[in-house]
């Protein structure tokens, strides 16, 4: 039985015609590309800017060298966490290049390494995982926003920020970072609609490294891609290699590009992989198996450019060898900044957390003070 | 009251362009309680607007617009819609200016209706303040007068912290001798005030139960009662001065709310009263709360909500005996 052939379902029983109801239509097409678009390796990587990739090489190795460091920081206690981006690097470097000066980043937790792409100071951007403070650089000096470590909470603020920009006709585009388990937040939905709706120069960028923790995509959508999640809210959705640097940065340039000239925002699903844990409090092989990782070391992000570029003399041993120096000179001084003691001060507790400090925080204040007193006369 | 809230609003948004208000239904309609009423015509939709259904989206785009240097004044339009927002409220515009040191502070003022007693059916009537004075970094003010609206809205509108504005719903068509071409100037927020002095007992209240605590002040004249009443103005900051004042003078306190007792904002006052007035205290101090129970459906809530006569009975306990 089909609808129409329900009792009651015929025009006939109306007592009136419903008015005419029309869709909207845009000409933009919505859908995303059945297979994730790529580059390198294709006839595309003939349109490859030398200066561009060689830039982007160097990236790539000083990112890969960062993960390292940073993980061994942990090995030391330096850092009380760190959520790896290894195998991940071409969407965190791509998105941080991509942006303009006046641009914002908005970066989940898992996002350190596009900031310190983007320029801020490893140790700043390392300060919420270090434990001395929650944020550890002025986000409107560097915009950059605070890394989100609640999911998908700072796509709104993105949103918001970038609305805010454009009605005060400045030309700033905002870029929101979010993991693939981030796009069952209500906050991923909720931001798409506003940023559609409002048309707001926004790129929202989905890393979809396979994993949510240890839920696999499957468990976490029944959408054949999360690009498709775009076509609902009205704006394009794109589907990219994640770990080919020169797709990353086309999709990326276009969707900023749009933005930029008005066209709204854009979502963008980059399939990459998590190559290590969750963290360094995560057991990865209890919920995924050794081939799985293997498979994704053989489409490794900075070998897949490293391949192309050497392929086609764009970079030589030399180069490679000069690049990696240079990653061992920024790890060299991340270890040094790290291995400092932070300073801290007690007092900071209640310094902000009201721009007028409350009575109740006072007396709260003086009793922390007269306890650290007490202490050093101990 | 409510032509008080739309003066202060329209007020600050003349005065300042970084002035935004947003909400569902805030622009065309000027809002289900018409608090909005002609703001987007006079302003334009731009700074007017009418948002998307959802409450979440609202709050955190109000954050992102703030990070930009913007004063979003955000209309959540009744107090049980405003949960959906609490992450964004809590984990966000609460901690923004800690997480970042100062670089960040958010000047959002979050405007809510709140509290029954207007036959609302369910989800239209809580008494959500605990939840929020709960939260460090919140600034949590209600008004309970004509000048206090317009007053407190413009402070909240004006300071550079995130302000939970609770609108008392019932005390929207209060009248009062009020000329919005001359507002009275009120002080600020964190200022309680004596609004009725007296000397047997101090009634500590705010918001929807000021005009009953004043009402049973009056009656209370009859049974030998002369009732101070202190009405709060700011939850959080708390002027525990003027409170702790009245009481000292008065040696007798019931605090007076609808929300319910338990782990309500009169558990905290009551403590520090007790705390600080201990040897002035003739009495416990008592508490006239709503009941503990989800709010209830609109025929049953004068059973609900704390009466003259409640407060009267409680006000009758304080001739305290061992």
């Amino acid at each position: 039985m089909t609808v129409q052939e329900l009792p009651g379902a015929g025009a006939s029983h109306r007592s009136t015609q419903p008015p005419a109801w029309s869709p909207r239509t845009d000409a933009a097409p919505l859908l995303p590309d059945p297979e994730p678009y790529r580059v390198l390796g294709t006839e595309a990587a003939d349109r490859l800017d030398p200066e561009l990739m060689r830039r982007y090489y160097a990236e790539l190795v000083r990112g890969r060298r960062y993960n390292a460091q940073a993980t061994a920081l942990t090995k030391q206690g330096r850092l009380a966490v760190y959520p790896s981006t290894v195998g991940q690097e071409a969407c965190e470097i791509a998105a941080a290049l991509v942006l303009e000066d006046q641009d914002w980043l908005f970066p989940s937790y898992r996002d350190t390494l596009a900031a310190v792409a983007r320029g801020l100071d490893p140790v700043q951007a390392l300060t919420l995982l270090r434990g001395d403070w929650h944020t550890g650089y002025d986000p409107r000096e560097h915009r950059i926003a605070p890394l989100s470590t609640p999911l998908a909470t700072q796509l709104p603020h993105a949103v918001g920020l970038a609305h805010a920009a454009r009605l005060r006709g400045d030309d700033v585009v905002a870029l929101a970072m979010v993991g693939d388990g981030g796009t069952s937040e209500g906050d991923f939905h909720e931001a798409l609609n506003f940023a559609a709706v409002w048309q707001a120069p926004v790129v929202f960028l989905v890393q979809n490294n396979g994993f949510a923790i240890s839920v696999p995509l499957a468990k976490q959508t029944a959408a054949p891609t999360l690009a498709h999640k775009a076509v609902g809210y009205g704006m394009p959705g794109r589907l990219v290699d994640g770990n080919d640097i020169a797709a990353m940065h086309e999709v990326l340039t276009e969707a900023v590009r749009r933005a930029r000239s008005g066209g709204g925002p854009t979502l963008i699903e980059a399939v990459t992989y998590r190559m290590e844990a969750h963290t360094n409090a995560d057991d990865a092989t209890r919920y995924r198996g050794d081939a799985e990782v293997e498979a994704w070391k053989a489409h490794d992000p900075v070998d897949l450019l490293e391949r192309e570029l050497t392929a086609r003399g764009i970079i030589d041993e030399a180069a490679i060898q000069a690049v990696r120096e240079d990653a061992e000179v920024m790890a060299a001084a991340l270890r040094e900044g790290m291995n400092a003691d932070p300073v801290v001060d007690p007092m900071d507790l209640f310094a902000h957390v009201y721009a007028e400090q409350t009575d109740r925080l006072r007396e709260q204040a003086a009793m922390l003070r007269a306890e650290l007193e007490a202490e050093d006369q101990a | 009251m409510a032509q008080a809230l739309t003066r202060a609003m329209r007020d600050a948004m003349a005065e300042d362009p970084t002035v935004h208000v947003m909400g569902e239904d805030v622009g065309t309609l000027g809002g289900v309680f018409r608090i909005t009423d002609g703001l987007a015509k006079e302003f334009g939709e731009e700074r007017c607007t009418d948002t998307p259904l959802a409450e979440a989206g609202i709050l955190g785009a109000a954050v992102g617009m703030a990070m930009y240097g913007l004063r979003p004044v955000v209309e959540m339009q009744f107090d049980a819609f405003a949960y959906p927002a609490f992450e964004q409220l809590i984990s966000h515009v609460a901690k923004m200016r800690n997480r970042t040191r100062g670089a960040m502070p958010l000047p959002i003022t979050i405007r809510v209706p709140y509290g029954g007693g207007i036959g609302g059916v369910e989800h239209h009537c809580d008494s959500s303040e605990a939840y929020y004075v709960a939260t460090p970094g919140l600034t949590v003010v209600t008004p309970a007068t004509v000048e206090d609206a317009y007053g407190l809205l413009r402070a909240s509108i004006a300071s550079d912290d995130p302000v939970v504005f609770l609108e008392p719903k019932r005390l929207y068509w209060s009248k009062a001798d009020w000329r919005p071409e001359a507002p009275t100037v009120v002080p600020g927020i964190g200022k309680a005030l004596v609004r009725r002095a007296g000397t047997s007992a101090t009634l500590i209240t705010y918001g929807p139960s000021l005009p009953v605590c004043l009402e049973a002040a009056e009656a209370a004249r009859e049974e030998g009662w002369d009732l101070e009443v202190v009405d709060l103005r700011s939850l959080v900051p708390f002027d525990e001065q003027t409170v702790v004042e009245s009481v000292r003078r008065t040696g007798r306190a019931v605090v007076v709310h609808e929300a319910g007792g338990f782990g309500g904002p009169g558990a905290e006052i009551a403590a520090r009263v007790t705390e600080r007035c201990f040897h002035h205290l003739e009495a416990p101090v008592l508490r006239v709360t709503g009941f503990d129970i989800p709010y209830p459906p609109p025929m049953l809530e004068k059973h609900h909500l704390p009466g003259v006569d409640r407060i009267l009975d409680t006000v009758a306990r304080l001739q305290w005996e061992n």
